[in-house]
């Protein structure tokens, strides 16, 4: 079955965000579990033989793929981009207070 | 920041033009083609953030500052906004689609959807840019901290 | 169905050539890598608006993740102590993953690959083109049908934007 090699992609970006020491490799880890997401809805609306949803004036009434999940995707990648410009900018004032990506030498409380 | 090689200048001077259009064409074509206001207005934001790369932050920041891009992202969403609110005012109820359908497959049509999606573009162009400005920005107030 | 197989085993290369390397720079051109796959893996399930989006916000990241690697001076990766307690969180979310995921993919409700329910966008397709008046039935799904999402969905845009101004200002921190 395809979708789980789709899960798959998600259990790596988990795995990367459980056990890595590094914010930034935590951050690459949520966006891979974001790739595996979006890749998840688009495969569900797939259908064989399908075309885009998109009318023309030689395609009218043909078997289309599903435009619903498409359309949550094209407005989630978006907002992804914005939430990790949002992770990294915390990652930079972090790195500024304490000189170190590490998370485990993140300790201090008050800064 | 004196930016890059001549060639990557050169390049950019003739691509940039080329780009903004092509994002332009995305966001008004969005109801009839791929696309839309959300690739299209990061597509012009790309153009910029090409044009900071390329040429160093102060040429770009003449062509565009950082409260600029905010108050272009603000209006985005208020124009997003007021086309909602007016169809309260129209016909009763919120997005209510009150322009005429006109013919459809044709470039003016689907009544206020290209205007809604002329604000969207608005709105992501202006974000993604001031993002970008104010993580590049943020490096030349790091290097001032750090003498103290 | 076998291109779709090959582009997913190579987003799986991808991602844990990501996870596993030691340099920082190498693991966000994977990371790139991995997206830029995505983009081809849409373009093959008939979906371009979607394949549009993320190709052109594949490389907005990329240059946002490189503005971040360059941050520290430290490009090698972090080498901790292989901790248990970590090891087994993984072992046992891969577990209770797994079998949700058995149970919901073998759920008698659950579409076949190639097959979808398309209960409620049998509608959208039929009626898109006469109710919103929109070629592009994804428009009209996200603007005509469900413009409530996507006013939500501008206003979490705004929001995190505006939080990525106020973290990153550098004014108003007196001491």
């Amino acid at each position: 079955m395809i979708f789980f090699l789709c899960f798959v992609i998600f259990l790596i970006g988990l795995y990367c965000v459980i056990v890595k020491k590094n914010i930034l490799k935590i951050v690459i880890g949520i966006a891979i579990m974001e790739y595996a997401v979006n890749l998840f809805l688009i495969l569900l609306g797939y259908r064989w033989e399908g075309v885009p949803a998109i009318v023309t004036e030689t395609v009218t009434q043909a078997k289309f793929v599903d435009p619903l999940p498409q359309a949550l995707v094209l407005t989630a990648i978006v907002i992804s981009i914005a939430t990790l410009a949002l992770m990294v900018s915390l990652c930079i004032r972090i790195h500024q207070r304490y000189k170190t990506f590490d998370i485990t030498k993140i300790r201090r409380l008050k800064g | 920041m004196k930016g890059m090689t001549i060639i990557v200048k050169t390049i950019t001077k003739f691509l940039s033009p080329l780009i903004i259009l092509f994002g332009v064409y995305i966001v008004l074509h969005g109801h009839l083609t791929p696309g839309g206001g959300f690739p299209g207005g990061v597509m012009i934001a790309s153009c910029f953030i090409l044009l900071t790369l390329a040429y160093g932050k102060e040429i770009a920041y003449k062509k565009l500052k950082r409260s600029t891009s905010s108050v272009i992202e603000s209006l985005g969403v208020l124009i997003f906004l007021i086309l909602a609110l007016l169809g309260i005012f129209v016909g009763g109820y919120f997005f209510l689609n009150f322009l005429p359908l006109g013919h459809p497959l044709k470039i003016i049509s689907a009544g206020i959807i290209p205007l809604c999606y002329i604000g969207v573009g608005l709105e992501v162009a202006g974000a993604i840019f001031a993002v970008f400005l104010a993580l590049v920005l943020f490096k030349a107030g790091e290097e001032k901290e750090k003498p103290q | 169905m076998l291109p779709l197989y090959l582009l997913l085993f190579l987003m799986i290369l991808g991602s844990l050539v990501a996870v596993h390397t030691r340099t920082l720079l190498s693991a966000v051109i994977s990371l790139s890598l991995v997206g830029l796959v995505l983009c081809v893996t849409f373009l093959y399930l008939q979906t371009p608006d979607i394949a549009i989006t993320q190709i052109i916000v594949e490389i907005v990241a990329l240059v946002i993740l490189i503005r971040a690697v360059a941050t520290g001076k430290e490009v090698s990766d972090i080498k901790g102590k292989k901790e248990v307690f970590s090891l087994v969180a993984v072992i046992a979310f891969i577990v209770i993953f797994g079998y949700f995921a058995y149970q919901a993919l073998t759920f008698i409700e659950f579409p076949k690959f190639g097959y979808p329910l398309m209960r409620v966008s049998q509608f959208y397709v039929e009626e898109g083109l006469k109710k919103t008046g929109s070629a592009n039935l994804i428009t009209s799904v996200v603007l005509g049908f469900r413009a409530y999402d996507t006013l939500g969905e501008v206003t979490v845009l705004f929001a995190a934007v505006l939080g990525t101004l106020v973290i990153l200002r550098g004014v108003g921190r007196k001491k």
